[in-house]
């Protein structure tokens, strides 16, 4: 099998470039597993992240075949193809090789306050959250902020600002959590086109996220949330 | 020259619980070789222990209990006052992360769920689905996040520099940026985690090199128990993939090739839930007399726990399964061999985190206080993890409010820097040589075969042989890319010089313990021997190569007897 692999030094090359490399992978070998037999037996030089290889740690989102996606969780053989492109995610700079830098991805992530805020001292016995209530937590926290769906939006191609749906879906995560008492006004901090109205609501997040959070629910729920709160205050107002 | 008071090495768990609990005023840092949300803490999947009495089963449940199935699960190696401290920090501890934004799975009733595990009297495992250690390393770094910690991301530490019985700073190497950086501290934190990849067969993350438990040997820190691996019973065959023992504390079974619950010749009352020393090696010995599936696996059986309570409890181990083995688990049993899984021993410190470097400690997989002893519980390494990087925080910052003074050491760290980087270039000069990443396969490969669930005398000295040889193959090792930026060979090559000093100690510490004890089982020694090795082995780094000396466990309200499950 042939693997054309882009390769970039920001430091040495002009440009980036394919570099093609013979490999016969094993029956049930993945494109992480590839890469690193190349590396090993071929090219030492070939740099990508990897960490855990199972699909939880989010350090190998990258380009394969024209599709977003980890490569520690792609099969070769699933590819029915003869020959494997692999390039970084698009939408963040290259650094090296199969290496972007991450720094806007997770500067957007900070913006959103990504963390719980309850008040007051801890509960002696926990807090009693409804069993139901905690997992719609769920298709949110299986998020592994990999930058896929960053890599696949298109408002965040054109607009850098945009802080982008991991980082939307984090705080609806926050938001629905019985626990966490954020004033609306942290939720009102995303509401402009630099927040959840600049979503163009085509999905690209929902296709490419590998596990399934589908972050465009997590905007949604925002948008929803931010009318019921404006309109609740509208009509608290006297006239 | 870059100077803080403390400086944590490594941002999973432990490091990051470590940065949150030292004192706001000191100027601390993180460094990890990775961005701290990719640490394989976020690949533990089951759960974490605390005695908080919420499951109907387990309503007397106290921390008492948790201390007592710790100590007898970690076949009595285990420092009694040390396991007592971290069952009593238990409670407190989950009740904070619950604060700080765990979602932990539910009961009916809103109280914090709980399952059973390997080894416990009760279900006292508290979960989130079977991701627990993804949201507990989110749910720091989230904290981390808050209290704006400053992290070093992409940084490997190569270098520790000790003066004078004191810790004096650090050499790293900055990925990103392709420089190598001195760094001055008053107070080091090594949360570095464990060695799993010395190792072929291993559930660990690729980056678990356990770089930095040889690094702190070299730098004349004594390691401790190191010849006690924990092999887990069940990973998915072929990849070894942690299949998680939530699986069978769910209702799983163990399902040899003539479809018998083999488990009952082994452990007949715990069955599947015998601790994973006892487990991994009944699995081993059903394969060994042929009753695996291609002489390679057994399979886990999950069927009739039925397609509700597999999606709802086990829905991790579900895409696994489909992605990398391509089965579901609702309708199809699991291939599964055991895989090592974790190092129960490691650096050498005391139950305050404390190593006999001044100023320099170490918690989590990488330290060994010891509250594993010879096998570890599941559901105790995220808990030791956190509670024991909280406490070297606090001591941390105790032994920096003592006062501590500028020991000096710039000209000692620089001239560290400059070594490091006159070998790399010196490496690099090579014409020729032997390819690091392959030397790390042999390695692997070495170790699987010598060191793994059974072993004898005659197969831990052929290890050591086969290391000997190794150690010359290193010396003309050489670096092909350019030694600048994200030069993985360059990271690969400064691990695997403290990965056989790991090895090293592993085999020799086996070698010598002439008993069998929890996870370390000799073939030639069957029966555990109190009179002789009720004691810690602790290794410390010679000119001449490793000594070995041992140390007393600490013995509390339990006296030792056998294990029976």
């Amino acid at each position: 099998m042939i693997f054309k692999i882009l390769r970039y030094d920001t430091l040495k090359d002009a440009r980036p470039h394919f570099q093609e490399y013979r490999h016969e992978p094993r029956q049930q070998d993945t494109v992480l597993e590839a890469l690193k037999d190349i590396r090993d037996t071929q090219d030492p030089s070939l740099s990508f992240r990897y960490s855990c290889r199972e699909a939880v740690c989010g350090s190998c989102g990258m380009v394969i075949n024209g599709r977003l996606t980890l490569a520690c969780r792609t099969q070769v053989r699933d590819l029915r193809s003869e020959e494997v492109v692999i390039e970084p995610l698009p939408n963040l700079e290259i650094q090296k090789d199969l290496i972007v830098d991450l720094t806007p991805f997770w500067e957007a992530y900070r913006q959103v306050e990504p963390f719980l805020q309850a008040s007051g001292p801890v509960p002696e016995k926990g807090h009693r959250v409804a069993e139901e209530d905690m997992e719609k937590v769920f298709q949110y926290i299986t998020c592994i902020l990999c930058a896929c769906c960053y890599s696949a939006c298109p408002v965040a191609t054109r607009d850098g600002r945009y802080v982008g749906p991991a980082a939307l879906a984090k705080l609806y995560r926050f938001a629905i959590d019985p626990r966490d008492e954020r004033p609306f006004s942290a939720l009102e901090r995303m509401d402009g086109p630099e927040g959840v109205w600049g979503c163009d609501t085509v999905f690209r997040c929902n296709d490419a996220c590998p596990k399934d959070v589908r972050p465009a629910d997590g905007i949604e729920g925002l948008r929803r949330k931010l009318i019921a709160g404006k309109t609740k205050r509208l009509f608290r107002r006297k006239p | 020259m870059i100077r803080h008071d403390l400086l944590i090495v490594g941002g999973g768990l432990a490091g990051l619980s470590a940065a949150l609990g030292v004192d706001p005023g000191l100027k601390v840092a993180v460094i990890s070789k990775v961005h701290p949300l990719r640490s394989h803490s976020v690949a533990a999947q089951g759960g974490i222990n605390a005695a908080l009495a919420n499951h109907p089963d387990g309503a007397d449940d106290a921390w008492e209990r948790h201390a007592f199935d710790t100590v007898k699960g970690s076949d009595y190696l285990a420092d009694q006052d040390a396991a007592d401290l971290l069952c009593r920090r238990a409670i407190p501890t989950i009740y904070e992360l619950d604060h700080w934004g765990t979602p932990f799975s539910r009961f009916a009733s809103g109280t914090i769920a709980q399952r059973p595990f390997g080894g416990a009297g009760v279900p006292r495992t508290c979960y989130a689905a079977d991701r627990t250690g993804q949201v507990l390393l989110h749910t720091l770094y989230e904290q981390a996040v808050r209290r704006n910690v400053v992290f070093y991301d992409e940084w490997l530490v190569t270098d520790i520099i000790v003066r004078g019985g004191k810790i004096a700073g650090l050499v790293a190497y900055d990925l990103a940026g392709g420089d190598i950086i001195p760094l001055r501290a008053r107070a080091v934190i090594f949360a570095t985690g464990g060695y799993g990849r010395v190792y072929q067969r291993s559930t660990n993350a690729y980056i678990n090199l356990g770089g930095g438990i040889g690094m702190a040997y070299k730098a004349g820190v004594p390691l401790k128990d190191m010849e006690f691996v924990q092999f887990h019973p069940t990973s998915l065959f072929g990849k070894n993939i942690l299949i998680t023992e939530a699986a069978r504390g769910e209702g799983g079974y163990l399902v040899n090739a003539k479809g018998r619950r083999f488990m009952e010749d082994y452990a007949a009352k715990a069955m599947e839930l015998a601790p994973r020393d006892i487990v991994a090696r009944s699995i081993q010995t059903e394969i060994d007399k042929g009753n695996g599936f291609e002489n390679q696996f057994v399979h886990l059986d999950l069927r009739h726990l039925g397609r509700e309570k597999i999606l709802k409890r086990l829905p991790g181990i579900r895409d696994i399964c489909i992605h990398f083995a391509g089965l579901d688990p609702i309708d199809r049993p699991i291939p599964i061999q055991p895989a090592q899984h974790y190092s129960m021993g490691g650096i050498d410190v005391d139950a305050a985190c404390a190593s006999p470097v001044e100023g320099f400690f170490a918690a989590g997989e990488c330290a060994c206080v010891s509250v594993h002893g010879a096998n570890r519980l599941g559901g105790n390494s995220l808990l030791e993890s956190i509670v024991f990087g909280r406490i070297a925080g606090e001591s941390a910052s105790a032994y920096l409010r003592g006062g501590a003074l500028e020991s000096g050491g710039d000209r000692e760290i620089a001239e560290t820097a400059r070594a490091l980087m006159a070998r790399m270039r010196a490496v690099h000069e090579r014409e020729a040589g032997e390819n690091v990443f392959q030397l790390l396969n042999q390695l692997k490969r070495l170790m699987s075969d010598t060191a793994g669930v059974f072993r004898d005398a005659e197969t831990l000295r052929r290890g050591l042989d086969e290391l000997a040889v190794l150690r010359e193959a290193y010396r003309r090792v050489f670096i092909y890319g350019s030694c600048g930026r994200y030069c993985q060979e360059m990271v690969v090559l400064i691990e695997f010089e403290h990965m056989m000093e790991i090895a090293e100690v592993i085999l020799l510490g086996a070698l010598e313990r002439t008993e069998t004890r929890g996870s370390h089982f000799r073939t030639d020694f069957p029966k555990r021997d109190d009179a002789a090795f009720l004691k810690h082995t602790i290794f410390t780094r010679s000119d001449k190569g490793p000594v070995i000396t041992y140390r007393d466990v600490q013995i509390g309200r339990y006296a030792p007897q056998e294990r029976k499950y």
